[in-house]
């Protein structure tokens, strides 16, 4: 090592001085988004203190740092999972049966708005809104169409539902139910993560206690029910698409997951009954070592935390599986096309940095909600990644650059130095209550606007190498009836079912949200809640319904705004 | 003394894309307008009751949720009613350019889709409100 520092002097003086007297750098200042400064040059100086068995280890092994599976691509390739759902069920069950004939491994439901903010197809607020930003699901009648002819021991699927979550996957477990599956074959993901629905995204409807109550309800019924379920997906994807830089992505995701850890062992869990099932969800962005990175400094970050902090023995609950997905902030409306290969750097980072599965995003979401086509070459993308580049045959190919292992250190370190502000603060709830995260998000996502306005940051197309061409792309047209056929539906439904029995049911959720105080101890044992909302799923009860009980019971949350 | 722009920044509709939204606030705040957001899912009566009570000079409204067509028409027209007519709009999010003509004919003034420059959007105000508030 001294004798690289020495010479690394002697290059300094003798070669690196005279070429920087004749041609300055292009900036006098480098750094990456989460304002890393980035050297020159990096040699073995710069990991000097590297202990590989501690920092880096092997893979499947703890830290996990390179990677969760011991084969990792060599064994299989990660979930190539699209994110797609639009219109009513009927049309959507049509856009899965396609994609899983393209090649798909995975599904990905997106739920329209009135769906994830709990509101029936019917309500006043779900004007304008019904099947836009994915399918509408009223009662378990949509997710038997929803799934018909997919075979739910045969799929995994992931689902984008945060609030009404435990509706949506009672629904699942029904459908699953109706096609003879069992529980414990059930295979894929709920999203389930609502502190970050307070952050970004936006889809919360109850305060954050009770939210939490049901994110940890979902969570614990999974535990024993469903072991090949992963009942959370704790997601910075959204913390980053509104502003976050990398470092932030990280540490607020992670904190987030400390938070429901944390809750958890309030209800006398112990980790290693929950943590291994708990996954993860991260952006991608375009400044690839430093996501790269991202993903490693997670790793081993989630892994010491997870041992350090909640003595977690089993080694699946320090071990930190995600998801991820191409920036949709990144995209843009201009030359649309530049699109494909912006994701295609992007998802290369993904696979560089050890993802589980990964959704890259369409050419034209900068427009519009994707085409077909658009759909296909973003999934293309992947396969080529997957089957032509060869970055698949060996593990953790970047491993050992000075430069990628120095910023993952740096990558935990930063994130690790967020995670205990917030610990002072009272953990990410007190956070999130006093708006110092929002605050965080809303800065870096300013910062960066001003920069791109003052091409200190170059987006191509847009602030530079701009052409004047209009975008001649095909828009996706969705149906303008899809509202009234969804109301119709949902009418004849209400018309169809056992009344007494929904009202019943209903009854019964609104008994289970405040139990009566035992009779010995007096004391309130906050009972789960997913037995009676299975209840109320199976006799068609609505989600609009069933949030209006809870509604009723839990409250509204209302954000407070600064800016 | 003359009066500052007084802008209202509202996100109808059911999405919590607000990052654009919150962006443009800011933006406009730091070049001199006094600015209110209303934070997300607004209901058009929402919307109007703050911009009427508020006596805001323009309204800007941030949609990605794909509702604009159902939604922006309601908010114009119910502020037409209130006694609004004076208050310039205008609009911003994901948009298809198709849709573009149909909103400006209903009264947006302008539609700011990705990659506007807030500098633009700020340009535009000035040029269509007087600093007394009053439009050109």
């Amino acid at each position: 090592m001294d004798a690289v520092k020495k010479e690394k002097k002697n290059w300094e003086e003798k070669v690196l001085k005279k070429v920087l007297e004749k041609r300055p750098e292009r900036k006098k200042y480098f750094e990456n988004y989460s304002k890393i400064k980035i050297g020159r040059l990096y040699t073995p100086e710069d990991i000097e203190d590297l202990d590989y068995l501690k920092d880096l280890g092997f893979p499947g092994n703890f830290p996990f740092t390179r990677g969760v599976q011991p084969t990792m691509y060599r064994g299989k390739l990660w979930t190539m999972r699209q994110y797609a759902g639009m219109g009513d069920a009927e049309e959507s069950n049509k856009r899965y049966k396609y994609l899983l004939k393209q090649g798909q491994t995975g599904l990905s439901v997106a739920f329209d708005l009135p769906t994830q903010i709990g509101y029936d197809s019917d309500h006043q607020l779900a004007i304008g809104e019904v099947g836009k930003a994915g399918v509408a699901i009223d009662s378990l009648a949509d997710m038997e169409l929803l799934f018909k002819d997919i075979p739910l021991d045969k799929v995994s699927t992931s689902m984008t539902i945060n609030a009404p979550c435990a509706i949506i996957l009672a629904m699942y477990i029904m459908v699953g139910e109706k096609q003879g599956v069992n529980l414990s074959q059930l295979t894929g993901t709920t999203q389930n993560d609502i502190l970050k629905e307070y952050i970004a995204r936006g889809t919360y409807i109850f305060p954050p206690l009770p939210s939490l109550r049901l994110t940890t309800d979902v969570i614990e019924y999974a535990s024993k029910y469903l072991p090949r379920w992963n009942p959370i997906s704790i997601s910075g994807y959204h913390i980053r698409e509104a502003g976050a830089t990398a470092v932030q992505e990280l540490a607020f995701t992670l904190a987030n997951g400390l938070a429901y850890i944390k809750a958890l062992k309030m209800r006398n869990l112990n980790p290693d009954d929950f943590a291994p099932r708990f996954s993860f969800f991260f952006a991608v962005h375009n400044n690839f070592f430093e996501e790269v990175a991202k993903f490693r400094a997670a790793r081993r970050l989630w892994a010491r935390l997870m041992k350090e902090r909640f003595k977690a023995k089993n080694p699946k609950s320090m071990m930190l599986r995600f998801h991820a997905q191409t920036g949709g902030a990144t995209l843009t409306a201009q030359q649309p096309d530049n699109n494909i290969v912006r994701v295609t750097l992007q998802a290369l980072a993904a696979v560089l940095g050890g993802t589980q599965s990964l959704h890259t995003n369409s050419r034209d979401e900068a427009l519009a909600l994707p085409s077909e086509d658009s759909v296909r070459i973003a999934l293309r993308t992947q396969q080529i990644i997957a089957y032509e580049s060869g970055i698949s045959d060996t593990v953790d190919p970047l491993a050992g650059s000075y430069y990628l292992e120095s910023l993952t250190n740096q990558m935990e370190k930063q994130a690790l130095t967020y995670i205990k502000r917030i610990d002072k603060l009272g953990g990410m709830l007190q956070a999130i209550e006093r708006g110092f995260i929002q605050r965080e998000v809303q800065n870096s996502a300013y910062l960066l606007q001003k920069k791109i306005e003052k091409e200190e940051e170059v987006v191509v197309g847009l602030n530079r190498f701009r052409s004047e061409e209009e975008s001649k792309l095909e828009k996706l047209i969705l149906d303008p009836k899809i509202e009234e056929r969804q109301k119709k539906r949902l009418k004849e439904l209400k018309n169809k079912r056992n009344k007494e029995k929904v009202k019943k049911a209903l009854n019964d959720i609104k008994k289970a949200i405040h139990p009566a105080p035992a009779r010995r101890s007096g004391v309130h044992k906050q009972e789960n809640l997913m037995p009676v909302i299975l209840e109320a799923v199976g006799v068609y009860a609505t989600v609009g319904e069933i949030c209006e009980v809870m509604r009723q019971e839990f409250g509204e949350y209302r954000e407070s705004v600064s800016i | 003394m003359r009066k500052k722009i007084r802008v209202l920044i509202a996100k109808p509709g059911l999405d919590g894309h607000d990052r654009g939204a919150k962006v443009v606030a800011r933006a406009l705040r730091d070049a001199g307008m006094e600015v209110i957001y209303t934070g997300i899912r607004q209901t058009a009566e929402q919307i109007v009751n703050t911009a009427i009570q508020e006596d805001v000079d323009c309204l800007g409204l941030s949609i990605l949720s794909g509702a604009h067509l159902k939604l922006f028409p309601k908010i114009v027209k119910l502020l037409k009613k209130r006694g609004g007519k004076n208050i310039l709009i205008f609009g911003g999010g994901i948009i298809p350019s198709e849709d573009i003509p149909e909103l400006k004919s209903m009264g947006v003034s302008k539609i700011f889709g990705p990659g506007t420059k807030t500098q633009g959007i700020i340009d535009f105000i000035k040029t269509q409100i007087d600093a007394d508030g009053k439009r050109r």
